[in-house]
Protein backbone atom coordinates (compact mmCIF):
# COMPACT_ATOMS: atom_id res chain seq x y z
CA UNK A 1 0.00 0.00 0.00
CA UNK A 2 0.69 3.48 -0.83
CA UNK A 3 1.84 5.57 2.39
CA UNK A 4 2.11 9.12 3.87
CA UNK A 5 3.89 10.83 5.65
CA UNK A 6 4.18 13.93 7.83
CA UNK A 7 6.94 15.95 6.76
CA UNK A 8 6.32 19.55 8.99
CA UNK A 9 4.29 20.15 11.73
CA UNK A 10 4.05 23.49 13.83
CA UNK A 11 2.01 25.45 15.85
CA UNK A 12 0.68 28.74 17.45
CA UNK A 13 0.75 29.48 21.57
CA UNK A 14 -2.00 28.32 22.50
CA UNK A 15 -3.90 31.41 24.48
CA UNK A 16 -6.14 34.38 24.91
CA UNK A 17 -5.09 35.86 21.71
CA UNK A 18 -6.81 39.41 22.06
CA UNK A 19 -4.49 40.52 18.97
CA UNK A 20 -4.63 38.13 17.18
CA UNK A 21 -7.45 37.54 14.40
CA UNK A 22 -8.83 33.92 12.81
CA UNK A 23 -6.70 34.77 10.06
CA UNK A 24 -3.84 35.92 12.09
CA UNK A 25 -3.64 32.41 13.89
CA UNK A 26 -4.24 30.15 10.46
CA UNK A 27 -1.88 31.57 8.73
CA UNK A 28 0.68 31.37 11.68
CA UNK A 29 0.24 27.88 11.74
CA UNK A 30 0.50 27.25 8.48
CA UNK A 31 3.99 29.15 7.79
CA UNK A 32 5.35 27.32 10.90
CA UNK A 33 4.84 23.71 9.32
CA UNK A 34 5.73 25.00 5.91
CA UNK A 35 8.97 26.51 7.86
CA UNK A 36 9.42 23.05 9.45
CA UNK A 37 8.78 21.06 6.72
CA UNK A 38 11.69 23.23 4.70
CA UNK A 39 9.30 23.63 1.69
CA UNK A 40 7.93 26.55 -0.03
CA UNK A 41 4.24 27.42 0.05
CA UNK A 42 4.34 27.06 -4.05
CA UNK A 43 4.59 22.92 -3.34
CA UNK A 44 1.62 22.44 -1.76
CA UNK A 45 -1.10 21.41 -3.62
CA UNK A 46 -3.87 22.11 -1.62
CA UNK A 47 -4.99 22.85 1.90
CA UNK A 48 -7.84 21.22 4.41
CA UNK A 49 -8.69 23.31 7.29
CA UNK A 50 -10.62 22.08 10.57
CA UNK A 51 -12.80 24.70 12.27
CA UNK A 52 -16.04 24.29 14.38
CA UNK A 53 -17.98 27.55 14.30
CA UNK A 54 -16.14 30.24 12.65
CA UNK A 55 -19.44 31.19 11.79
CA UNK A 56 -20.90 31.96 15.45
CA UNK A 57 -17.78 32.76 17.00
CA UNK A 58 -16.44 35.20 14.56
CA UNK A 59 -18.94 35.56 11.96
CA UNK A 60 -16.63 34.31 9.23
CA UNK A 61 -17.63 31.45 7.07
CA UNK A 62 -15.79 30.41 3.53
CA UNK A 63 -13.01 28.93 5.94
CA UNK A 64 -10.91 27.20 2.99
CA UNK A 65 -11.00 30.69 0.53
CA UNK A 66 -9.81 32.38 4.00
CA UNK A 67 -6.89 30.37 4.97
CA UNK A 68 -5.91 29.79 1.20
CA UNK A 69 -5.74 33.68 0.13
CA UNK A 70 -4.15 34.66 3.87
CA UNK A 71 -2.01 31.95 3.11
CA UNK A 72 -0.93 33.77 -0.29
CA UNK A 73 -1.82 30.33 -2.27
CA UNK A 74 -4.57 30.64 -4.35
CA UNK A 75 -5.82 29.59 -6.93
CA UNK A 76 -5.13 25.82 -5.24
CA UNK A 77 -7.92 23.75 -4.09
CA UNK A 78 -9.36 24.32 -0.31
CA UNK A 79 -11.33 22.86 2.00
CA UNK A 80 -13.08 23.52 5.03
CA UNK A 81 -13.82 20.30 7.38
CA UNK A 82 -16.32 20.81 10.35
CA UNK A 83 -17.21 18.17 13.13
CA UNK A 84 -17.27 19.90 16.10
CA UNK A 85 -14.16 19.62 18.55
CA UNK A 86 -13.10 16.83 15.79
CA UNK A 87 -12.88 19.37 13.05
CA UNK A 88 -9.31 18.84 12.12
CA UNK A 89 -8.34 15.18 13.00
CA UNK A 90 -11.09 15.34 10.17
CA UNK A 91 -8.96 17.69 7.99
CA UNK A 92 -5.93 15.60 8.41
CA UNK A 93 -7.82 12.19 7.04
CA UNK A 94 -9.22 13.79 4.23
CA UNK A 95 -5.73 15.62 3.24
CA UNK A 96 -3.97 12.05 3.91
CA UNK A 97 -7.00 10.34 1.87
CA UNK A 98 -6.41 12.93 -0.98
CA UNK A 99 -2.76 11.74 -1.01
CA UNK A 100 -3.33 8.04 -0.99
CA UNK A 101 -5.88 8.94 -4.17
CA UNK A 102 -2.98 10.04 -6.19
CA UNK A 103 -5.26 13.49 -6.52
CA UNK A 104 -2.19 15.41 -4.50
CA UNK A 105 1.53 14.73 -3.86
CA UNK A 106 1.92 17.87 -0.97
CA UNK A 107 -1.12 19.00 1.24
CA UNK A 108 -1.67 21.08 4.50
CA UNK A 109 -3.95 19.96 6.99
CA UNK A 110 -4.30 22.61 10.01
CA UNK A 111 -6.95 24.09 12.13
CA UNK A 112 -7.67 27.18 13.97
CA UNK A 113 -10.40 28.43 16.32
CA UNK A 114 -10.94 32.35 17.74
CA UNK A 115 -12.86 31.40 20.81
CA UNK A 116 -12.20 34.71 23.06
CA UNK A 117 -13.85 37.63 20.71
CA UNK A 118 -17.61 35.95 21.81
CA UNK A 119 -18.84 36.31 25.89
CA UNK A 120 -18.66 33.57 27.92
CA UNK A 121 -22.93 32.73 27.48
CA UNK A 122 -22.18 33.17 24.03
CA UNK A 123 -19.22 30.30 23.79
CA UNK A 124 -21.03 27.82 25.93
CA UNK A 125 -24.14 28.32 23.23
CA UNK A 126 -21.77 28.24 20.51
CA UNK A 127 -20.32 24.94 21.56
CA UNK A 128 -23.31 23.37 22.38
CA UNK A 129 -23.94 23.88 18.75
CA UNK A 130 -21.83 19.89 18.78
CA UNK A 131 -24.59 18.24 20.41
CA UNK A 132 -28.42 18.05 19.15
CA UNK A 133 -29.60 21.64 19.00
CA UNK A 134 -33.74 20.73 18.62
CA UNK A 135 -33.50 18.21 21.56
CA UNK A 136 -30.45 19.17 23.91
CA UNK A 137 -29.67 22.83 23.37
CA UNK A 138 -33.47 23.44 23.47
CA UNK A 139 -33.96 22.50 26.75
CA UNK A 140 -30.85 24.44 28.34
CA UNK A 141 -28.24 21.94 28.49
CA UNK A 142 -24.52 22.80 28.19
CA UNK A 143 -21.19 21.11 26.45
CA UNK A 144 -20.24 20.40 29.91
CA UNK A 145 -23.70 19.05 30.71
CA UNK A 146 -23.50 16.11 28.30
CA UNK A 147 -20.06 15.26 30.36
CA UNK A 148 -21.32 15.25 33.62
CA UNK A 149 -24.50 12.81 32.61
CA UNK A 150 -22.00 10.39 31.21
CA UNK A 151 -19.90 11.17 34.00
CA UNK A 152 -22.15 10.41 36.88
CA UNK A 153 -23.23 7.46 34.56
CA UNK A 154 -19.75 6.29 34.70
CA UNK A 155 -19.20 6.71 38.67
CA UNK A 156 -22.53 4.79 39.43
CA UNK A 157 -21.72 1.59 37.23
CA UNK A 158 -18.27 1.31 37.83
CA UNK A 159 -17.36 3.19 41.14
CA UNK A 160 -15.24 5.65 39.27
CA UNK A 161 -14.24 8.53 41.69
CA UNK A 162 -14.71 12.11 41.74
CA UNK A 163 -10.62 12.02 42.92
CA UNK A 164 -9.91 9.50 39.78
CA UNK A 165 -10.65 12.21 37.56
CA UNK A 166 -9.56 14.88 39.11
CA UNK A 167 -6.14 13.18 39.08
CA UNK A 168 -6.49 13.45 35.32
CA UNK A 169 -6.57 16.80 35.09
CA UNK A 170 -3.54 16.65 37.23
CA UNK A 171 -1.29 14.70 35.32
CA UNK A 172 -2.02 16.51 32.32
CA UNK A 173 -1.05 19.94 34.24
CA UNK A 174 1.63 18.31 35.04
CA UNK A 175 3.20 17.90 31.57
CA UNK A 176 2.07 21.00 30.38
CA UNK A 177 3.61 22.92 33.12
CA UNK A 178 7.07 22.14 31.04
CA UNK A 179 5.23 22.95 27.43
CA UNK A 180 5.92 26.35 26.38
CA UNK A 181 3.02 26.33 24.19
CA UNK A 182 0.28 25.60 26.54
CA UNK A 183 -2.22 28.16 27.60
CA UNK A 184 -2.07 26.92 31.46
CA UNK A 185 1.54 25.94 32.33
CA UNK A 186 1.21 24.76 35.78
CA UNK A 187 1.01 22.80 38.21
CA UNK A 188 -2.71 21.72 39.51
CA UNK A 189 -3.08 19.65 43.07
CA UNK A 190 -6.42 17.28 43.59
CA UNK A 191 -7.14 19.62 46.24
CA UNK A 192 -7.44 22.59 43.61
CA UNK A 193 -9.84 20.85 40.99
CA UNK A 194 -11.84 19.54 44.24
CA UNK A 195 -12.18 23.02 45.64
CA UNK A 196 -12.52 24.61 41.94
CA UNK A 197 -16.07 25.94 40.96
CA UNK A 198 -18.90 23.58 40.19
CA UNK A 199 -19.82 23.98 36.35
CA UNK A 200 -22.32 21.59 36.38
CA UNK A 201 -22.47 18.59 38.96
CA UNK A 202 -20.38 16.66 39.46
CA UNK A 203 -17.69 18.29 37.07
CA UNK A 204 -15.77 21.30 38.18
CA UNK A 205 -13.92 24.33 36.82
CA UNK A 206 -11.03 22.65 36.63
CA UNK A 207 -12.39 19.50 35.45
CA UNK A 208 -12.69 21.14 31.87
CA UNK A 209 -10.43 22.71 29.11
CA UNK A 210 -10.90 26.19 28.84
CA UNK A 211 -11.69 28.34 25.96
CA UNK A 212 -8.76 29.19 23.86
CA UNK A 213 -7.40 30.41 20.80
CA UNK A 214 -4.75 29.14 18.43
CA UNK A 215 -3.88 27.28 15.26
CA UNK A 216 -2.01 24.06 14.39
CA UNK A 217 -0.67 23.19 10.90
CA UNK A 218 0.87 19.88 8.99
CA UNK A 219 2.45 19.19 5.66
CA UNK A 220 1.76 15.50 4.50
CA UNK A 221 3.56 14.15 1.82
CA UNK A 222 3.41 11.14 -0.64
CA UNK A 223 6.11 8.34 0.03
CA UNK A 224 7.81 9.65 -3.06
CA UNK A 225 7.76 12.78 -2.64
CA UNK A 226 8.65 12.31 1.62
CA UNK A 227 11.73 10.30 0.16
CA UNK A 228 13.64 14.06 -0.70
CA UNK A 229 13.15 14.66 2.85
CA UNK A 230 14.89 13.33 6.38
CA UNK A 231 13.49 12.08 9.01
CA UNK A 232 9.80 11.80 7.71
CA UNK A 233 6.80 10.50 10.20
CA UNK A 234 4.77 7.58 8.80
CA UNK A 235 0.77 7.68 8.71
CA UNK A 236 0.86 4.27 9.88
CA UNK A 237 -3.41 3.64 10.29
CA UNK A 238 -6.38 5.72 10.49
CA UNK A 239 -10.02 5.35 11.79
CA UNK A 240 -13.24 7.59 11.79
CA UNK A 241 -16.65 6.24 12.96
CA UNK A 242 -20.11 7.90 13.69
CA UNK A 243 -22.82 7.63 16.34
CA UNK A 244 -25.84 9.39 17.28
CA UNK A 245 -25.74 13.29 17.22
CA UNK A 246 -27.53 13.29 21.24
CA UNK A 247 -26.30 11.56 24.04
CA UNK A 248 -29.90 10.32 25.39
CA UNK A 249 -30.15 8.30 21.89
CA UNK A 250 -27.34 5.79 22.39
CA UNK A 251 -27.12 2.99 23.62
CA UNK A 252 -24.49 3.19 26.00
CA UNK A 253 -23.74 6.30 27.80
CA UNK A 254 -20.84 4.96 29.42
CA UNK A 255 -18.61 4.16 26.67
CA UNK A 256 -18.10 5.88 23.43
CA UNK A 257 -18.88 3.37 20.48
CA UNK A 258 -17.15 5.18 18.28
CA UNK A 259 -14.21 5.65 19.41
CA UNK A 260 -13.68 2.01 19.46
CA UNK A 261 -14.76 1.66 15.89
CA UNK A 262 -12.40 4.27 14.76
CA UNK A 263 -9.62 2.57 16.68
CA UNK A 264 -10.32 -0.94 15.71
CA UNK A 265 -9.99 0.25 12.02
CA UNK A 266 -6.90 2.28 12.81
CA UNK A 267 -5.13 -0.87 14.86
CA UNK A 268 -5.97 -3.15 11.68
CA UNK A 269 -3.92 -0.72 9.56
CA UNK A 270 -1.47 0.33 11.55
CA UNK A 271 -0.82 -3.90 11.99
CA UNK A 272 -0.46 -3.01 15.58
CA UNK A 273 -2.61 -4.19 18.65
CA UNK A 274 -3.66 -1.46 21.58
CA UNK A 275 -0.80 -2.82 23.87
CA UNK A 276 1.85 -1.80 21.07
CA UNK A 277 0.99 1.75 21.27
CA UNK A 278 3.79 3.45 22.93
CA UNK A 279 2.18 6.97 23.80
CA UNK A 280 -1.33 8.77 23.34
CA UNK A 281 -2.95 12.05 22.87
CA UNK A 282 -6.35 11.35 23.49
CA UNK A 283 -9.24 13.69 24.29
CA UNK A 284 -9.76 15.59 27.92
CA UNK A 285 -11.93 18.10 26.76
CA UNK A 286 -13.37 17.34 30.18
CA UNK A 287 -11.22 14.97 32.57
CA UNK A 288 -14.09 12.01 32.19
CA UNK A 289 -13.22 11.68 28.66
CA UNK A 290 -10.21 10.65 28.90
CA UNK A 291 -11.04 8.24 31.42
CA UNK A 292 -13.29 6.68 28.78
CA UNK A 293 -10.66 7.16 26.31
CA UNK A 294 -8.67 4.66 27.93
CA UNK A 295 -11.16 1.86 28.36
CA UNK A 296 -12.41 2.49 24.62
CA UNK A 297 -8.92 2.43 23.15
CA UNK A 298 -8.52 -0.85 25.09
CA UNK A 299 -5.58 -0.08 27.21
CA UNK A 300 -7.75 -1.38 30.15
CA UNK A 301 -11.21 -3.16 30.72
CA UNK A 302 -13.94 -1.44 30.50
CA UNK A 303 -14.68 0.57 33.51
CA UNK A 304 -10.84 0.26 34.70
CA UNK A 305 -10.53 3.59 33.45
CA UNK A 306 -10.48 5.20 37.14
CA UNK A 307 -8.05 3.26 38.77
CA UNK A 308 -5.65 2.75 35.78
CA UNK A 309 -5.15 7.00 36.39
CA UNK A 310 -5.37 6.49 39.97
CA UNK A 311 -2.06 3.92 39.68
CA UNK A 312 0.07 6.49 37.57
CA UNK A 313 -0.19 4.26 34.30
CA UNK A 314 -1.02 7.52 32.60
CA UNK A 315 2.11 9.23 33.75
CA UNK A 316 5.20 10.08 31.97
CA UNK A 317 6.84 7.21 33.30
CA UNK A 318 4.00 5.09 33.56
CA UNK A 319 2.85 2.10 31.08
CA UNK A 320 0.68 4.29 28.90
CA UNK A 321 1.70 7.91 29.29
CA UNK A 322 -0.97 9.78 27.95
CA UNK A 323 -0.96 13.73 27.04
CA UNK A 324 2.49 13.78 27.82
CA UNK A 325 2.60 17.38 26.03
CA UNK A 326 -0.17 18.78 28.54
CA UNK A 327 -3.86 17.72 26.82
CA UNK A 328 -6.48 19.82 25.96
CA UNK A 329 -6.69 20.52 30.01
CA UNK A 330 -3.02 22.69 30.01
CA UNK A 331 -2.60 23.35 26.68
CA UNK A 332 -5.77 24.97 25.62
CA UNK A 333 -8.72 23.42 23.84
CA UNK A 334 -9.50 26.11 20.22
CA UNK A 335 -11.93 23.17 19.33
CA UNK A 336 -11.12 23.45 15.43
CA UNK A 337 -7.43 23.13 16.10
CA UNK A 338 -7.27 20.63 18.65
CA UNK A 339 -7.20 17.54 16.79
CA UNK A 340 -4.02 18.66 14.37
CA UNK A 341 -2.23 19.80 17.75
CA UNK A 342 -2.18 16.38 18.98
CA UNK A 343 -0.90 15.13 16.15
CA UNK A 344 2.05 17.75 15.82
CA UNK A 345 2.62 16.86 19.39
CA UNK A 346 2.69 12.76 18.45
CA UNK A 347 5.16 13.91 15.71
CA UNK A 348 7.79 16.54 17.98
CA UNK A 349 7.32 13.27 20.12
CA UNK A 350 8.67 10.89 17.38
CA UNK A 351 11.23 12.52 16.58
CA UNK A 352 12.58 13.94 19.38
CA UNK A 353 11.71 17.47 19.53
CA UNK A 354 9.97 17.50 22.82
CA UNK A 355 12.68 19.30 25.10
CA UNK A 356 11.88 18.88 29.19
CA UNK A 357 9.10 16.96 28.01
CA UNK A 358 10.78 14.31 25.48
CA UNK A 359 9.18 10.29 25.95
CA UNK A 360 12.83 8.06 25.07
CA UNK A 361 12.57 4.89 23.19
CA UNK A 362 9.36 5.42 21.83
CA UNK A 363 8.34 4.23 17.91
CA UNK A 364 4.60 5.28 17.43
CA UNK A 365 2.03 7.38 18.93
CA UNK A 366 -1.81 7.53 18.41
CA UNK A 367 -4.36 10.21 18.38
CA UNK A 368 -7.68 10.24 19.43
CA UNK A 369 -10.01 13.07 18.70
CA UNK A 370 -13.23 13.05 20.19
CA UNK A 371 -16.48 16.10 18.20
CA UNK A 372 -19.52 16.37 20.34
CA UNK A 373 -20.41 14.43 23.00
CA UNK A 374 -18.83 11.11 20.87
CA UNK A 375 -21.25 11.63 17.75
CA UNK A 376 -17.74 11.72 16.08
CA UNK A 377 -14.40 9.62 16.70
CA UNK A 378 -11.00 10.25 14.80
CA UNK A 379 -8.43 7.81 15.45
CA UNK A 380 -4.50 8.37 13.99
CA UNK A 381 -1.88 5.89 14.70
CA UNK A 382 1.89 7.91 13.39
CA UNK A 383 5.41 5.73 14.13
CA UNK A 384 8.28 5.97 12.65
CA UNK A 385 10.57 3.20 10.38
CA UNK B 1 -26.89 39.28 20.63
CA UNK B 2 -30.78 39.88 19.15
CA UNK B 3 -33.72 37.80 18.35
CA UNK B 4 -31.79 34.71 17.10
CA UNK B 5 -34.73 32.14 16.38
CA UNK B 6 -37.72 32.56 14.08
CA UNK B 7 -41.16 31.33 15.13
CA UNK B 8 -41.46 28.54 12.28
CA UNK B 9 -38.17 27.01 14.01
CA UNK B 10 -40.39 25.92 17.20
CA UNK B 11 -43.13 25.88 15.83
CA UNK B 12 -42.64 22.91 13.68
CA UNK B 13 -41.79 20.93 16.72
CA UNK B 14 -44.94 22.30 18.61
CA UNK B 15 -46.24 18.92 18.30
CA UNK B 16 -43.41 17.36 20.21
CA UNK B 17 -42.28 20.08 22.36
CA UNK B 18 -45.40 20.17 23.75
CA UNK B 19 -47.19 17.15 24.11
CA UNK B 20 -44.25 14.46 24.15
CA UNK B 21 -45.43 12.98 20.47
CA UNK B 22 -42.65 10.94 18.96
CA UNK B 23 -43.11 8.37 16.12
CA UNK B 24 -43.18 4.49 15.30
CA UNK B 25 -42.25 2.09 12.94
CA UNK B 26 -45.24 -0.02 12.23
CA UNK B 27 -42.76 -2.66 10.22
CA UNK B 28 -40.79 -2.97 13.33
CA UNK B 29 -42.61 -1.50 16.44
CA UNK B 30 -39.27 0.88 17.38
CA UNK B 31 -40.96 3.87 19.37
CA UNK B 32 -38.52 7.07 18.60
CA UNK B 33 -38.64 10.16 21.10
CA UNK B 34 -37.28 12.82 19.64
CA UNK B 35 -39.58 11.55 16.80
CA UNK B 36 -37.57 10.37 13.63
CA UNK B 37 -38.93 10.02 9.76
CA UNK B 38 -36.87 7.52 8.63
CA UNK B 39 -36.26 4.13 10.77
CA UNK B 40 -33.23 3.42 11.49
CA UNK B 41 -33.46 -0.11 11.51
CA UNK B 42 -35.96 -0.73 8.54
CA UNK B 43 -34.54 2.63 6.90
CA UNK B 44 -36.89 2.90 3.79
CA UNK B 45 -38.93 0.15 4.38
CA UNK B 46 -39.81 1.05 7.60
CA UNK B 47 -43.98 2.93 8.14
CA UNK B 48 -43.46 5.51 10.58
CA UNK B 49 -46.54 7.40 12.40
CA UNK B 50 -47.09 9.14 15.13
CA UNK B 51 -46.92 8.09 18.75
CA UNK B 52 -48.15 9.48 22.03
CA UNK B 53 -45.77 8.97 24.76
CA UNK B 54 -47.14 8.74 28.74
CA UNK B 55 -44.17 10.77 29.89
CA UNK B 56 -43.64 8.88 32.63
CA UNK B 57 -40.56 7.79 33.31
CA UNK B 58 -37.01 7.19 35.54
CA UNK B 59 -33.86 9.23 36.14
CA UNK B 60 -31.09 7.52 34.80
CA UNK B 61 -28.25 9.90 35.12
CA UNK B 62 -28.85 13.76 35.93
CA UNK B 63 -26.64 16.95 36.50
CA UNK B 64 -27.06 20.40 37.60
CA UNK B 65 -26.47 22.94 35.44
CA UNK B 66 -24.39 26.16 37.51
CA UNK B 67 -23.19 27.95 34.09
CA UNK B 68 -25.88 28.30 31.59
CA UNK B 69 -26.38 29.43 28.12
CA UNK B 70 -27.53 32.31 26.73
CA UNK B 71 -31.18 32.44 27.48
CA UNK B 72 -31.10 29.93 30.47
CA UNK B 73 -28.93 32.46 32.30
CA UNK B 74 -31.44 33.66 34.95
CA UNK B 75 -32.58 29.77 35.99
CA UNK B 76 -29.74 28.39 37.20
CA UNK B 77 -29.08 25.78 39.04
CA UNK B 78 -31.30 23.54 37.36
CA UNK B 79 -31.05 20.31 36.81
CA UNK B 80 -31.20 18.44 33.22
CA UNK B 81 -31.74 14.48 33.14
CA UNK B 82 -31.09 11.43 31.16
CA UNK B 83 -34.62 10.15 31.65
CA UNK B 84 -35.74 6.19 30.55
CA UNK B 85 -39.17 7.38 29.22
CA UNK B 86 -41.84 3.89 30.62
CA UNK B 87 -41.90 3.02 26.97
CA UNK B 88 -38.17 2.53 26.54
CA UNK B 89 -37.12 5.54 24.82
CA UNK B 90 -34.03 7.24 26.69
CA UNK B 91 -34.82 11.26 26.28
CA UNK B 92 -33.01 14.55 27.55
CA UNK B 93 -35.42 16.90 29.97
CA UNK B 94 -35.12 19.45 32.45
CA UNK B 95 -36.32 18.10 36.11
CA UNK B 96 -38.47 21.18 37.90
CA UNK B 97 -38.28 22.30 41.28
CA UNK B 98 -35.52 21.69 44.15
CA UNK B 99 -32.08 20.29 42.56
CA UNK B 100 -31.36 18.69 45.40
CA UNK B 101 -33.96 16.52 45.56
CA UNK B 102 -32.85 14.78 42.38
CA UNK B 103 -31.53 11.47 42.32
CA UNK B 104 -30.47 8.41 39.90
CA UNK B 105 -33.88 6.20 39.72
CA UNK B 106 -36.62 8.76 40.72
CA UNK B 107 -39.68 8.52 39.11
CA UNK B 108 -40.94 11.55 37.09
CA UNK B 109 -43.82 12.69 35.23
CA UNK B 110 -44.00 15.39 32.29
CA UNK B 111 -45.42 18.83 32.75
CA UNK B 112 -45.53 22.12 30.53
CA UNK B 113 -43.56 24.78 31.35
CA UNK B 114 -42.07 27.75 29.93
CA UNK B 115 -38.61 27.15 28.54
CA UNK B 116 -36.67 30.08 27.99
CA UNK B 117 -36.89 33.42 25.97
CA UNK B 118 -35.36 34.45 23.02
CA UNK B 119 -33.99 38.01 24.42
CA UNK B 120 -35.72 40.29 26.76
CA UNK B 121 -38.81 41.29 24.03
CA UNK B 122 -38.07 37.85 22.02
CA UNK B 123 -40.61 34.76 21.47
CA UNK B 124 -40.92 32.97 24.63
CA UNK B 125 -40.76 29.10 24.10
CA UNK B 126 -42.49 26.46 26.44
CA UNK B 127 -42.10 23.13 26.05
CA UNK B 128 -42.27 19.83 28.25
CA UNK B 129 -39.94 19.89 31.67
CA UNK B 130 -40.59 16.97 34.08
CA UNK B 131 -41.06 16.72 37.94
CA UNK B 132 -40.76 14.41 40.59
CA UNK B 133 -43.58 11.64 41.57
CA UNK B 134 -44.20 10.04 44.91
ZN1 LIG C 1 -38.48 -0.03 11.75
Amino acid sequence: MKRVAIIGAGQTKFDEHWEKSLRDLSTEAGALALADAKITSKQVDALYIGNMSAGRFVGQEHLGAMAMDNAGLNPKPAVRCEAACASSALAFRQGYMSILSGEHDIVMVGGAEKMTDLKGTGAIATLMGAGDQEWESSIGNTFVGLYALIARAHMKEFGTTREQMAMVSVNNHKNGSLNPLAQFPCEITVEDVLNSTLIADPLRLLDCSPITDGGAALILASEEAAKKLDNPIWVLGTGQASDTLALHDRKSHIEMIATKVAAKKAYEQAGLTSEKIDIAEVHDCFSINEILAIEDLGFCKKGDGGKFVEQGKIARDGEKPINTTGGLKSIGHPVGATGVRQIVDITKQLRGQCGKLQMKGIKNGLALNVGGSGATAVVNILGVD
Amino acid sequence: MGHRSSIPLYWRLQKSKYNLVGTKCKTCGKLYFPPRQLCSECRRKGEIEDFSFSGKGEIISFTVIRAAPEGFEKYTPYAIALIKLEEGEVISGQIVGDVTKVEEGKKVKSVFRRMHEDGKDGVIFYGVKFQLVG
